[in-house]
Formats: C-alpha cells, structure tokens, sequence
C-alpha cells in the first residue's frame, strides 16, 4: 500500500488518465515480445525508464524499496527457478519484468490523488453503462479498497495480538472468525456512513 | 424541529423502541441509556439512517420515509467510530467526499475543504494518509466532513467514546462551538450537564426528559 506523496513534478501533474493507460500499455508490451533477447532489452529499458521516472518525481529511495519489498520473496523464487530450468537470460528477464511493472504501477500511485484516480477510472469505464456497470460505483468501491487495506491490516493485528494472549496463534479459525466478524459489522457502519453522507451513485462523480 | 410521532423500531422479534413522541427543538440535546436500550437506534431515526416500523419521524416537514435524501442534508451524523466514518484514503478528499455528493462546484468544494481543515487544526494534514491520524483527529476529520456539509442539525453517536481524555475534551469543545443544534448519544455524563435537554432511554422508552441538574443525578441513581 502507498499513499500519494505530494508534488508538482511533471509526472505528478501528468492527467492520471494517461497514467493508467501507460501502465497498461507497458504491461502489455513487457509480455508481448516473443524473443527472449528482444524482451529482455525491453525489460531493462522499461526498468531505466521507470528509475527515471521516479528520480524526476522526486520520490525518496526508500519508497522505492517499500514498492519492492513485499515481492522480494516472490521475485527471489522465479528467478531461482528460471535460472535452473531456462538459464540466466530468462532470470534476468522475470526479475527485469516484474521489478519494472511493480515500480511502474507504484509509481502511478505515488504521483496520483486517490480522487483523482478515481475520477479518471470513472470516466475510463463510462462506455461500459449500457452494459449495466455503474462507474460511480466502480470508482468509489476502488476508493473503499484503498482506504481500508490499512484498515483490515490493524485489525487483523489486533485479533492475531488478542489470540496470541489465550494461546490461539495457530489456529486458522481463531484468527479468521473474529476478523470476518468485524469485517461483516464494519461494512454495515461504513454503507450507513456513505448514506449519511448524501452518497447518490446516480449523479456521483460530476 | 424534529417531530417523534408513536414511533416504535424492532430488528425482526427484537422490539428496541417502543411508542415514542417527541418534539425535538432545543439547541443542544443528550441522549443516555444502558447498552441495549435503544438510545443508537432512535440517533439513527432521526436521519432516516433507519426508518420506524411504527409511526413518523419528520425534519422540518419532512417524512425520513419519503424524503430521507432531503432529511439527510439537514440533518448530519456522527458516528461511534470514525474509522468507519472515513471512506477515502486521504484527508483532504475524505473531507471533499460529502460536498461532491451534494454536487457542488469544484472552487466551492475547494473554498468549504480548507475552511472545514483549518477550523480543526487539520489543514497541514490535507495530503496525510487518513489512517496515520490519531484517534482524536480521526474524530475530528468525521466532524468536519459532516460540518462541512453544512446541516442544520448534527446527530452523534458516542463521539468519545473511543478517545483518550485529551481527546474527549478536544470532540467536547468542538461540538460545544458548534453553531448547529446538536443530539448528542453518550455515557459522558459530565460534558451533558450544560446541555439544554436530557433524554433518559431504557427499555426502549423515554423514561426521564428534563433538564440536566434534574435527569442527570436521576440517571446514576436508576443505574446504580
């Protein structure tokens, strides 16, 4: 999870729109190239790309890290893994892709106001209304999702403090129940919240 | 004015208010009572958050029934938990999320925002992630959010309970400086006693309704 470091560099001030759309287009291309030594260049110039980027929005290093850190295991199983059944090339390739699209994608939310995101989301997803899907609605579920990741996190910790108190830290069940439990109670408070708060998905988002 | 007309509430068999009229109008109300004793729900009635399964709760006029979008700009709500209160993940636009429901223009937004920030010490946290404020300025970010919305009324629910005592004083003088009426749910008896009116639920009934030097020392003494 991370929260929108403020800043006026051009990539802060670049439409989130185009944002998204970068991201998702260097996503596509990162896994479009066939040949290994053609994506492997890509790889690498996405990641110098995605370096630069970070060193003009002015976000400190240790962010930098933060974006990577929860993925070093991960990272450091397919690479092994890739090493031995493909050989270095294709290590470097796996490493090179996922450094560059998670740093990108980190990079699209530390340069970004969630509201803005939002807003962009929603107008992204407009054409899909004759379809039925509602972007206002799309676009505040995602705003709920990043509010309460960090949310769910201190409860979660809480519940896993309180059972390791009476000797419950391996059981799977005491530590899920308690936590649906407030989950389940907390998105009854938060849906009266929004309604007390004048939320109408048909005219949100102008 | 808030008219309570036979207004009974059940969840299902649970009866949890029973019969209730009452006019509200007084400038700062409290509402006490045991747990259970349905003091949570009538606050939720009172902003069409719930509607009675007997009688009527108006605003002004208004039917929480048939005009609840209406009731509910004039009549705020805040809750137990801000935790709960705050839905987007950045203080500044968690305080903007009520005035883009009422579908103000953006200068105006911006204008109510740093007015609303300012007023509770919270303007240099505008860009702040909402969940590393502490537990008090959670509290006061859900007071300026629904502030901001400029009701007539303001409907808390327990606003201090979950707060240090540092804390309870800070949510205590922010309410007390409202301009707005105030229905205030609490056990803090000692920040009630200047209020105007004192509501005495149990068992779902208003069973004492009077001023606070008269419903106050009753209350401890039903309670003990």
């Amino acid at each position: 999870m991370t929260p929108y470091v403020p800043g006026e560099s051009p990539v802060h001030r670049c439409p989130p729109g185009a944002k998204i759309l970068a991201l998702i287009a260097t996503g596509t291309a990162l896994f479009a190239l066939p040949r290994l030594d053609m994506a492997v260049v890509l790889a690498l110039a996405a990641l110098a790309v995605t370096g630069l980027l970070y060193w003009i929005a002015r976000i400190p290093a240790r962010l930098v890290l933060a974006q990577l850190r929860p993925l070093a295991w991960i990272l450091a199983v397919l690479v092994l893994v890739q090493l031995a059944l493909d050989g270095w090339l294709a290590g470097l390739l796996v490493a090179a892709r996922l450094s560059a699209l998670v740093l990108l994608a980190g990079l699209v939310t530390l340069t970004t106001r969630s509201a803005d995101l939002i807003e962009a989301l929603q107008r992204g997803l407009a054409w899909l209304k004759p379809l039925g899907v509602n972007p206002a609605k799309a676009g505040l579920a995602i705003a709920l999702t990043l509010r309460f990741i960090p949310v769910l996190a201190a409860i979660a910790a809480e519940v896993r403090e309180a059972q390791r108190a009476r000797g419950l830290e391996s059981s799977l069940v005491a530590l899920t129940v308690p936590v649906v439990v407030r989950m389940l109670k907390m998105s009854d408070d938060i849906a009266a919240a929004i309604d007390a708060r004048s939320y109408d998905p048909d005219r949100a988002g102008h | 004015m808030i008219e309570i007309r036979h207004v009974g509430h059940a969840f299902g068999e649970r009866v949890v208010l029973r019969d209730l009229s009452l006019d509200l109008t007084e400038r700062r109300i409290a509402v006490v009572g045991g747990n259970g004793s349905g003091k949570s729900t009538f606050a939720r009635l009172l902003n069409g958050l719930l509607l009675p399964t007997q009688g009527t709760v108006r605003v002004d006029g208004l039917d929480t029934r048939r005009d609840g979008k209406a009731v509910r700009r004039k009549v705020g709500f805040v809750f137990q938990n801000p935790d709960n209160q705050i839905v987007l993940p950045v203080v500044a636009e968690d305080l903007a999320f009520g005035l883009r429901n009422l579908g103000l223009r953006r200068d105006e937004i911006a204008r109510r925002t740093d007015e609303a920030l300012r007023r509770y010490d919270l303007f240099d946290l505008r860009d702040h992630p909402a969940h590393l404020l502490s537990g008090g300025q959670k509290q006061l970010l859900a007071i300026a959010g629904v502030l901001a919305m400029a009701p007539d009324v303001i409907v808390f629910d327990e606003p201090t309970t979950l707060l240090d005592l540092r804390n309870k004083r800070r949510i205590a003088q922010a309410i007390d400086g409202l301009a707005q009426r105030a229905v205030v749910v609490s056990h803090d008896l000692a920040f009630l006693e200047h209020f105007d009116r004192v509501l005495v639920f149990e068992d779902g009934r208003v069973v004492i309704d009077d001023r606070p030097s008269v419903a106050l020392p009753a209350y401890v003494a039903m309670m003990s």
